[in-house]
């Protein structure tokens, strides 16, 4: 029982909590900040793993920039609680226990793939900590392509966000 | 020529046709907003000539073999010949589109635009040979698609459609995305080719495969059958593939479904060589669903564009009976069947946008009573690729199922018997398909005439689009050897085992 072992528990724990509310949750708002707890909990998760850079991203872009978009939207939207309408019979008979045998099947291949073990012991860290340079090394040589296909990904949301949001001529 | 520049070069040629497709795509959204609305159309034909100039960067690509920026694409004969059908099906959908559009009062530079990044995004699913990569393709294409199918703004249907499809959509790649990280977890890479020894080599040492692989190849299933369109992920198809304006539909069932089939391609029978007697089942249960479930859905529609859709979800049974066989012979089957359904699906797609009139209310069977007489030389276009979708042979579709079965017949494995029995049940389906299909044909040729149903003449473009589908329809029935000697080549490149 050392430290990022508790740790991991924690931060776990709560990232799981954080996702779950964030389902529960009637008010828009409170889905929100119920998805900043999963942010950061994930990003004390990537620090554990030795991932510095990644988790520093995770608070600036995620916890950062993105909620602040979305808490924005909830506010113009004046978005109010949502109206819950009666679940489907099927899915809540057959969708359910469906999700329940999906969660135990994932739970059941990541205990026999002994994932857990590697994790905890810090196996799974590299020797020496993964720097910004060995990111960037990796993104901008070896993946290249996918990072500017990105580029073309975004520009075709926007236009496609334009489109849907236009007013009819 | 430096040696850095060299390679830099042979990249940018080996990507030519998505280079081609992307700046014709950017041109059309610059040049947008500077047309006056009576002369968009000419952006329909610039979007054209990019797909045919894409067409000539394929051409280009095959001369030039090999893998680019490093190692993440990899241009072999096999993403040649994927290219060849996605691309002509989009430039087959764009020539058919522009009447449409006009019709209904939405012809937009948008449209074209979209249209020609989803085809970059699923040429770069065909070509990819890394996981991450080939996630970029798959969301260009469904984020592209998922706009196109809500382009018709004023109608309820259109709208509902884009929306199923985008949240169902979503969740189906947060599933392969899933699978992608399990699939690293399991071996420390992403690339196909590596995944595949990595596996070789964890059988061979251990005995057995990584329990992590085992459940990627589920997750990955679930986010690329999606794609596919294949049991039991088909719910929302019917309901998109009917709101989605018909040009859009026409694309949404030929070339997305293709360049999904490639990567599960790569990676089930490539990848994931060495667990195929895990993965053989599902796919086994799957395409007897999906075949079950579109044919027998089918009978009982009388709105035809629905019908057409469920015909796509069987079709794509059809192709899931060769999938599963995962020899060369049954890659090439894939492959063949693949070119000959995109020829005759899009063709039926396009009669129907012409057919449906303005905001598509002629849909119903009940309205192409009699269009045998009233038309003829239409009914005769939609007699024909019908009958090629039933498989009538001397048509395209007949000599696609001939060899899909014959890929499954033909595998010696301990699977054998399973095989036969795929076979059996794909051939009844097809009987039962027969009916739906001969029911168009019949009420074009027999049923007395619609009286307040008004033809009106096809345009020049789509008629283009529809002779060019007819041809290729009766010349892949007739003469196949040509493209199925192609198709043999690539699945070669692919090294199956």
């Amino acid at each position: 029982m050392n430290l990022p072992f508790i740790l991991f528990f924690i931060c776990a724990l709560l990232a799981v909590l954080g996702a779950v509310l964030l389902i529960i949750a009637r008010e828009p708002i409170h889905a929100a900040l119920s998805l900043i707890l999963v942010m950061i909990a994930l990003a004390v998760l990537y620090l554990l793993l030795g991932a510095e850079f990644i988790a520093a991203v995770q608070i600036l872009v995620y916890a950062g920039a993105i909620m602040v978009l979305f808490v924005t939207v909830i506010m113009v939207l004046n978005a109010e609680a949502e109206e819950r309408t009666d679940f489907s019979k099927i899915a809540k008979w057959v969708g359910l226990p469906l999700g329940f045998v999906l969660l135990f099947a994932i739970a059941h291949w990541l205990y026999r793939a002994h994932v857990g073990p590697v994790v905890a012991s810090g196996a799974g860290i590299p020797a020496h900590a993964l720097s910004t340079w060995d990111l960037s090394t990796e993104l901008f040589r070896h993946y290249l392509f996918p990072f500017e296909a990105t580029s073309f990904l975004i520009l075709i949301a926007v236009l496609g966000a334009m489109i849907l949001a236009r007013r009819d001529e | 020529m430096t040696p850095a520049m060299a390679e830099q070069f042979v990249n940018l040629q080996r990507l030519a046709p998505e280079i081609a497709l992307c700046i014709f795509g950017i041109v059309i959204m610059l040049a947008d907003p500077f047309m006056p609305r009576e002369k968009r159309r000419a952006l329909g034909w610039i979007a054209f000539i990019g797909a045919l100039v894409a067409l000539v960067g394929v051409h280009m690509t095959a001369h030039s073999p090999g893998l680019a920026y490093s190692g993440l694409i990899n241009n072999d004969a096999f993403s040649v010949l994927f290219h060849l059908i996605i691309i002509s099906a989009a430039a087959l959908v764009i020539l058919g589109s522009f009447d449409y559009l006009d019709r209904e009062g939405i012809q937009r530079g948008e449209y074209y635009a979209l249209i020609l990044f989803a085809t970059a995004g699923m040429g770069i699913l065909a070509g990819a040979n890394e996981l991450l990569t080939a996630f970029v393709g798959l969301e260009m294409s469904s984020i592209s698609t998922y706009v196109l199918v809500g382009f018709r703004r004023r109608a309820p249907v259109s709208n509902e459609a884009s929306v199923k499809y985008f949240l169902l959509g979503s969740f189906a790649t947060a599933f392969f995305l899933y699978g992608i990280a399990m699939v690293y977890g399991a071996t420390g890479t992403t690339r196909i080719d590596e995944i595949q020894a990595a596996l070789q080599n964890s059988l061979s040492q251990e005995g057995h495969l990584p329990a992590l692989s085992i459940l990627a190849l589920g997750l990955i299933f679930v986010g690329l059958g999606f794609k596919v369109v294949v049991a039991p992920f088909q719910i929302y198809a019917p309901d998109v593939y009917e709101g989605a304006p018909t040009p859009v539909t026409a694309l949404l069932a030929s070339a997305p479904k293709a360049a999904t089939f490639a990567l599960m391609i790569r990676i089930y029978s490539v990848s994931f060589a060495s667990s195929s007697d895990t993965w053989f089942w599902v796919i086994w249960i799957s395409a007897v669903l999906t075949m079950f479930i579109g044919n027998l859905a089918a009978l009982v529609q009388t709105n035809v564009k629905r019908m057409l859709a469920y015909s796509s979800i069987a079709h794509a049974g059809y192709i899931l009976v060769a999938f599963a066989a995962s020899t060369e012979f049954g890659v090439a089957a894939v492959l063949f069947y693949l070119a000959a359904y995109v020829a005759m699906k899009v063709g039926a797609f396009l009669v129907l946008a012409h057919l449906g009139q303005q905001d598509e209310r002629r849909l119903s069977i009940q309205d192409y009573a009699g269009l045998g007489i009233k038309q003829p030389a239409l009914a005769a276009c939609f007699s024909l690729f019908l009958l090629s979708l039933l498989g009538l042979p001397a048509t395209g579709g007949f000599v696609g199922k001939f060899f899909a079965f014959q890929g499954a017949l033909d595998v010696h494995s301990s699977h054998g018997a399973w095989f036969v029995w795929l076979v059996v049940l794909a051939a009844i389906n097809s009987v039962i398909g027969a009916y739906y299909y001969l029911r168009v044909i019949i009420a074009m040729y027999f049923w007395s005439p619609n009286q307040d149903y008004v033809p009106t003449r096809v345009a020049p473009a789509i008629a283009v689009a529809l002779v060019l589908c007819a041809v290729l329809t009766i010349y892949l029935g007739i003469l196949p050897g040509t493209l199925h000697s192609a198709a043999l080549t690539a699945a070669h490149t692919l090294a199956l085992h």
